[in-house]
């Protein structure tokens, strides 16, 4: 049975030009980078909020912001930066952008559903943000919205924020749904699982923890909602609840929802490497299984969260041998990374630069959470800035580096224009030495009991919070040369040719931008998306050397 | 700039095989989509499961809080809808053989019953000596059941529509009954919920 694809049928109503970012497309490629661009809006919101932070934390008083906006503020940052940037940007731009190319399809499954999904988000978005001027005062009790703080701190902002999370997690779950039904049924015939560029498996694995986890939160706020509204007492313990209860809920989703941000930039980062260090991905099928591995392992760990919460001793020590355990898989995927730069022809340019630095910061900030999923040590630094370093290093330093290293690689494909590298290694260094000097010192200020989400702190704290604060002011000036490069290469950028990195997987096989259905003419079954030097055509660099390979879109 | 490894093919690529989908039309995957999406939904049910069955197993009601209920109403009920995912079924089978009067039947007799649930649902909620703010048993009753309610709602709903779209020149026919389907794998999903729900609530 077949059915007429949307995506044809209103291919004539569409606007077209820049207008069509602006309309219900249903092109894939279209509604990535809307999600790429609203992604970024939001992230320079939730950018300068952090500047707040950090503003406020440069000296030991409240000077800067009353405490009541202090509160507002870090709530705000935290839920945009998670559900308004890196899960949007990660999921919905590359996967939608790249996914149809890897399977070898002309759209995702459901192309009106993934328009739904993503126009979910601006109003979203909106919504969280107004609260903070409409409802007279928005949520002020951070990304984790633990009842009882959730139920005594302003209902108005409180609820604002629960809808405009269901809101967002509709959109999360449609996005799900998609993904597995492209990567699964969508595949182009003779194409097998295993032939996969590793951001499918990548995106399979985070929609299936998108699917099974987000609905919890989803009912979870539900109840909350009714214990601000109602005054039921589902999580409030004045009136017979259990407040332990959300937390096992909320980090039902919560905690998997760090390997939804994490897990697609795996995967990207394991499509820039094998291109610019011209070798085939290593150990692909341990890539595969490590995936799956942190899936299932992903699923089992929330309660690390809840170390001092009265959690009982069995739990304690069922769930710090579950969370060590994704070591395992992880450093397996950080093993496989080296291997495959190793020997290669890298080339060093911004994408390989922003990769290396994720790679970094990755075992960095897996390192401490290792140690931070040791029961000891954990009722020690709970909640304390250790935490937030521990978490800016996977998220920050993880995600939003891939991030960057993936517009850098994909930006000529999006537009046929290669970002100035210049500019590019200048926001390589100030992002890196930024993120390093605003984060690293936070590891010593947690480890002497400076707590997290408060306003005000002790004196002696304050050296390192001013280094800490000086490398948040260098991070957003590291923007500027993004935005200056994104801009003018946009204007008058060097054209890139369709296949500048000479990559092997489906996307670089057409135009750059691509036309409408992808490719030209039929889709091209790419068996070996990796088989660099097993062809002499991937290998043969025409005498340049790999340092080289950067400039070629200038000459 | 040197491109020639983007003018050649690599033996790794092969271009055109004839039966590869066009855009225009491809297999229809929206059962499936839905599947998932019910997988989504039943987590959803899953984690206030889990939240009544640990309030159920740490916090104790306080003295003198009434949580009986009564077993033979909800009882009717479940063999209500058990009974509606058989007419469903049902109607189902006369769909696809042709039979497009038959199933329609079929369908107002499943609309019947779940309304039915639906009433019964009703009388039980009236007849509660408990409401939804008593204590914490009575507020998770209200939202388990309230939420499958809905579903049954919106499932009554949905069947009238396929319904409306089952008559004669209607959009669902014997050779094309997606709607018919996607509406028979949504009940069968909210009647398999309730019996967890059943087991679970008035049973443990």
């Amino acid at each position: 049975m077949t059915v007429a694809n949307p995506a044809e049928l209103e291919q004539g109503l569409q606007p077209q030009g820049w207008l069509k970012y602006f309309s219900f497309s249903l092109d894939h490629k279209v509604i990535g980078i809307q999600y790429l661009v609203c992604g970024f809006l939001f992230y320079f919101i939730g950018g300068a909020l952090a500047g707040v932070i950090r503003t406020e934390l440069a000296s030991p008083l409240s000077d800067f912001v009353s405490r009541d906006t202090y509160n507002e503020v870090l709530t705000l940052h935290g839920t945009i930066m998670i559900f308004l940037w890196i899960v949007p940007v990660v999921n919905g731009a590359f996967g939608n952008y790249l996914i149809p190319f890897y399977v070898g399809a002309r759209d995702m499954a459901f192309p009106r559903l993934n328009a739904v999904a993503f126009w979910l988000i601006p109003p979203a978005g909106i919504l969280l943000i107004s609260s903070y001027f409409l409802a007279g005062a928005a949520s002020q009790s951070g990304w984790t919205a633990y009842p009882p703080l959730s139920l005594t701190t302003p209902a108005a902002g409180q609820i604002v924020w629960i809808l405009s999370v269901l809101l967002l997690g509709g959109s999360s779950i449609f996005g799900g749904i998609n993904f597995i039904a492209t990567v699964l049924k969508l595949r182009r015939p003779g194409l097998k699982m295993m032939q996969l560029p590793m951001f499918c498996w990548a995106m399979l694995g985070t929609s299936i923890l998108v699917v099974l986890s987000t609905p919890v939160l989803a009912g979870t706020l539900i109840l909350l909602s009714f214990d601000i509204i109602a005054h039921t007492g589902f999580f409030n313990p004045a009136l017979g609840g259990n407040v332990v209860v959300y937390q096992h809920l909320f980090w039902f989703y919560s905690h998997p929802a760090v390997y939804i941000m994490v897990l697609p930039a795996f995967g990207l980062v394991s499509e820039i490497l094998p291109v610019h260090a011209r070798k085939p991905l290593f150990g692909y099928a341990t890539m595969v299984y490590s995936i799956m591995a942190i899936v299932v392992l992903g699923l089992i760990v929330w309660a690390h969260h809840m170390f001092t919460s009265g959690t009982p001793p069995w739990m304690r020590l069922f769930f710090t041998i579950a969370t060590s355990f994704i070591a395992v898989p992880t450093g397996i995927k950080f093993f496989n990374w080296l291997a495959t730069l190793w020997g290669g022809k890298i080339a060093l340019n911004s994408a390989v630069l922003f990769s290396c630095a994720f790679i970094f910061n990755f075992v960095f900030g897996g390192i401490t959470g290792v140690a931070l999923a040791q029961v000891p040590f954990d009722i020690h630094v709970h909640d304390t800035y250790f935490v937030v370093a521990h978490f800016h290093y996977i998220v920050y330093g993880g995600s939003v580096f891939v991030i960057f290293a993936s517009l850098y690689h994909w930006y000529p494909k999006f537009t046929g224009r290669l970002l100035n590298e210049d500019l590019g290694r200048l926001h390589f260094l100030l992002t890196f030495i930024g993120f390093n000097l605003c984060f690293a010192p936070q590891h010593w200020l947690g480890l002497n009991g400076m707590p997290r989400r408060v306003a005000e702190y002790d004196p002696a704290f304050t050296t390192w919070n001013q280094v800490s604060s000086v490398g948040a002011l260098l991070m957003a000036i590291s923007t500027l040369p993004l935005v200056i490069n994104v801009v003018l290469t946009a204007v008058s950028g060097p054209l890139a040719g369709d296949n500048p990195w000479r990559a092997l997987t489906p996307e670089w096989l057409t135009t750059s931008p691509p036309p409408v259905e992808n490719w030209a003419g039929e889709a091209p079954l790419v068996t070996e998306p990796y088989g660099y030097g097993e062809h002499p055509g991937a290998m043969d660099l025409g005498g340049l050397s790999g340092r080289d390979l950067w400039s070629t879109g200038k000459s | 700039m040197d491109t020639r490894l983007s003018q050649t093919t690599p033996a790794s690529v092969v271009v055109a095989a004839p039966e590869s989908e066009s855009h225009a039309s491809h297999a229809d995957h929206r059962l499936f989509g839905l599947a998932t999406f019910l997988v989504a939904d039943g987590m959803t049910f899953a984690g206030f499961f889990a939240a009544y069955l640990t309030f159920k197993a740490v916090n104790p009601l306080p003295e003198g809080s009434s949580y009986e209920l009564e077993l033979i109403l909800p009882s009717i009920n479940t063999v209500l809808l058990l009974v509606s995912s058989l007419t469903f079924h049902r109607a189902g089978v006369t769909c696809r053989s042709g039979q497009m009067t038959r199933s329609q039947a079929w369908l107002l007799v499943t609309t019947a019953l779940g309304a039915a649930f639906l009433a019964g649902q009703m009388v039980e909620y009236f007849s509660l000596p408990f409401g939804l703010r008593d204590n914490l048993f009575a507020s998770t009753f209200y939202a388990l059941t309230g939420f499958h309610g809905l579903h049954v709602t919106l499932g009554v709903i949905c069947i009238l529509v396929v319904y409306w779209q089952a008559r004669p020149g209607g959009r669902i026919t014997a050779a094309s009954h997606f709607g018919l389907e996607a509406a028979e794998l949504y009940w069968h999903f909210v009647d398999g919920i309730w019996v967890v729900l059943y087991g679970i609530l008035y049973l443990l």
